[in-house]
């Protein structure tokens, strides 16, 4: 029997460790039959911890939210052959995985990350051998374009465009560079697979820098990332023990080995040429394009960059080939996506599905739908460069053209729902503070504008918006755009210009009402406490103010003046007497 | 760093005695190699718990780096901090995920509890709070990380019960040496 255990981020943060830990230490002291195994996230992180149980005839049971308390109790009814119902998958959970097209994440939360031959059994290094012994570098490029691949990492850029302009150039030596500095909040996706799938990664930077022609490939991860800095260095170190990475590859006159260089943090670094300047000790500065990094990159030599999931995507192509990668997907977006659903969605998690599925199928298929059953107000597309799109445009599909149409983009395939109690205006007022964070300050535009917009935002949701404010925004907007260099800037407005495209009402209200219509702003709403009150005292306990006053079995009142507004009487109210005006 | 702006500069920092030479032997080994005044930074961090000012100009006349740039770099990324932390770091995640599911109201806890805003560090050394950007663990917002340990679905109060236990314990740690 082998028991497996999910331990990814998530899955630790949920106590996947302590299950981990009583299951090492029973199958020790009891030396009992079972192989025990680790693996990365399957991406049902509603779940988390997940184990999965293999029997003798490699049947799995998978069994969600298992506490390290009630784990043991679960496996010695496994190995006793009985029924353990209370801990096993749900069926309609079952089905929205199987709704899933898993091609970037195929091996997530089923190998063990940490040893090379799990990988190896499942088809890995098979690529890489068959492009060094079997095709030309022309012919590697050539798959990739017939596979239709674009950069996943937020512009879309066509993979085999950028690899057949580094392979034309003659300099050497080439770089060949992933981008691991996940930084938009709320993705998680490059992640997982850094986590889960380590080998996957430099199976497909080793193939892509065999078709340009790099020797040396660099890392650049986010030092936020420890668990997988920890897993890629396992991973690099078996590589090359097995003749994977070094010299002479597959008996080939190809080389190429891979370092890890730890990132200090700074969202702008997903921009190639900042990426590169911090690559070299540097500010992660962008600078003027072209020259591009596939003519002059890391030290001035050919450079190319992708990102994980990109990368992730490449084994797969050349182990099935470009047109069975096509097949998936729209005319112009071709393949898979995963999208990291998170937000007020019933079943949060990592979703990889064919490009051009609709979102509402995304969400009710197989996010089971809002959160407590509220009403989907709208969905957050691409983070803080991206934008909203509203509930009635749920049948919007998700592939570059659609999202850009409808304002939004594809970005890293961020996906943050939202429900009718999220403000959109301060939800504007969150990216815009984000962006004028991680702005690098090179452009003035990006630098004081986005600072300009916010205080405009800020000053909104304050309470104190002035007529004027949205058009201000708007023009500001633009010229933001206009005047940066690199795409923080181009793209930072974007979620101020959606929000007002759909939600401008709601902006109206703020200013000219001074009303948050999803009552969430605390310099507009007010807490009151309704007739159907029986004065048991609840509120008036656990205000930290000493707002609230009233005689035991009478309505109790709230003093406004000295209201802070912290909801507290709201969520302890147990008759739903305390209304949010 | 001896001009009137650097030492208008050093004024906002706390700059403690600490063993150089500590740092002699990543220093002799990235001396030579282009691009790693980052990597040399990150092992500074680690060793001494933030990057005191000494430690730079020790660097910059090391490395022959301009001491200007290691002091850009080192404040360019949102890793590196020049002052100290309290012995209990709270990472606060701001993401997306957890700003939709009630952050705010999770830092005004903190506020509340410990008297300190984002940045700041409590008088008797036990708290610093950083608010982070993403901590990858979506699905569990609000989320925030405590050397090393998640903590998820917090809400005010079991924030408040999560730190009051920590700080029971640091003290007792504390006496107990």
């Amino acid at each position: 029997m082998k028991v497996v255990v999910g331990l990814g981020s998530c899955g630790i943060a949920a106590g996947a460790r302590k299950v981990y830990d009583v299951l090492k230490d029973e199958v020790k002291n009891n030396r009992l039959d079972i192989d025990l195994e680790i693996t990365g996230c399957v991406g049902m992180c509603h779940l988390e911890p997940i184990v999965d149980i293999y029997d003798e005839n490699n049947n799995l049971e998978r069994y969600v939210k298992v506490s390290g308390d009630d784990v043991l109790g679960l496996v010695h009814k496994a190995l006793a052959k009985e029924e353990e119902g209370s801990h096993k998958i749900s069926a309609v959970d079952e089905e929205a995985l199987g709704k899933q097209v898993r091609i970037a994440i195929e091996n997530c939360g089923i190998i063990n990350p940490e040893r090379l031959e799990e990988y190896i059994e499942r088809g890995g290094y098979e690529a890489l051998k068959k492009c060094l012994t079997e095709m030309t570098q022309e012919q590697v490029i050539e798959e990739m374009k017939e596979s239709g691949l674009r950069g996943r990492g937020g512009a879309g850029f066509p993979t085999w465009f950028k690899w057949n302009a580094a392979y034309r150039e003659k300099s050497t030596p080439k770089f060949m560079v992933c981008n691991a500095d996940e930084g938009d909040p709320g993705a998680f996706m490059d992640r997982s697979i850094l986590e889960g799938d380590p080998h996957r990664l430099l199976e497909g930077m080793a193939i892509g820098a065999y078709a340009i022609g790099a020797e040396e490939g660099v890392i650049y991860v986010r030092a936020e990332y420890p668990l997988a800095i920890k897993r890629l260095e396992i991973a690099i170190r078996q590589a090359r023990e097995a003749g994977y990475l070094g010299k002479k590859i597959f008996g080939s006159n190809f080389n190429f080995d891979i370092r890890i260089k730890a990132g200090a943090g700074a969202f702008v670094c997903g921009e190639e040429t900042a990426l590169i300047a911090s690559l070299e000790g540097e500010r992660g500065m962008p600078r003027l394009k072209p020259p591009f990094p596939a003519q002059k990159g890391y030290w001035g030599q050919p450079t190319n960059i992708n990102n994980v999931e990109t990368f992730a995507n490449v084994p797969w192509i050349i182990r099935k080939g470009g047109a069975a990668f096509a097949a998936y997907g729209t005319d112009r977006s071709k393949g898979t996506k995963v999208f990291a659903l998170t937000g007020k969605i019933k079943k949060g998690g990592l979703v990889e599905v064919p490009m051009g599925m609709p979102i509402k199928e995304i969400i009710y298929g197989i996010g089971g739908g809002i959160l407590n059953d509220k009403k989907f107000k709208a969905v957050q597309m691409g983070g803080p460069s991206g934008g909203c799109i509203p509930a009635h445009l749920e049948d919007t599909t998700v592939d570059y053209e659609s999202l850009g149409k409808v304002g939004a983009i594809m970005g890293s395939g961020g996906m943050v729902v939202m429900d009718d109690s999220t403000c959109m205006v301060s939800m504007a007022r969150f990216f815009l503070d984000f962006t004028r964070k991680e702005s690098c300050g090179k452009c003035i535009h990006c630098r004081l504008g986005t600072k300009r917009m916010l205080e405009i935002l800020e000053r909104i949701v304050d309470g104190k918006g002035r007529p004027g404010d949205i058009e201000l925004l708007e023009s500001l907007a633009v010229e933001v755009k206009d005047g940066s260099l690199c795409g923080l800037g181009q793209t930072a407005p974007n979620p101020v210009l959606s929000t007002i495209r759909y939600f401008r009402d709601e902006y109206e209200a703020h200013i000219h009402d001074k009303k948050c219509p999803s009552k969430s702003c605390k310099a507009l709403i007010r807490y009151d406490i309704l007739d159907n009150c029986i004065g048991c005292g609840m509120c008036k306990r656990s205000c930290p103010v000493g707002a609230i006053t009233g005689e035991p079995k009478l309505i109790h009142k709230i003093d406004q003046d000295i209201c802070i507004k912290c909801g507290k009487c709201y969520e302890v109210c147990k008759f739903d007497s305390i209304e949010i005006r | 760093m001896g001009c009137c702006g650097a030492k208008e500069l050093k004024s906002h920092f706390l700059d403690e005695a600490v063993d150089l030479s500590k740092m002699d032997s990543v220093i002799a080994k990235y001396k030579e190699v282009k691009g790693s005044l980052i990597t040399i930074l990150q092992y500074a961090q680690e060793t001494y718990g933030y990057l005191p000012m000494s430690v730079l100009e020790y660097i910059s006349g090391e490395t022959g780096i301009y001491s200007s740039q290691v002091y850009g770099v080192a404040t360019f990324y949102t890793q590196f901090r020049l002052n100290p932390v309290g012995e209990n770091l709270i990472m606060l995640c701001k993401g997306t995920a957890c700003h939709v599911n009630g952050a705010d109201n999770i830092e005004e806890a903190i506020n509340e509890e410990l008297g300190i805003k984002n940045g700041e560090t409590t008088d008797d050394n036990v708290f610093t709070l950083n608010n982070v950007a993403c901590l990858g663990c979506c699905s569990l917002s609000p989320v925030m990380m405590i050397n090393g340990e998640t903590y998820g679905s917090l809400t005010p109060q079991k924030t408040k019960d999560i730190l009051r236990s920590l700080r029971k314990a640091t003290l007792a740690q504390r006496e107990g040496n």
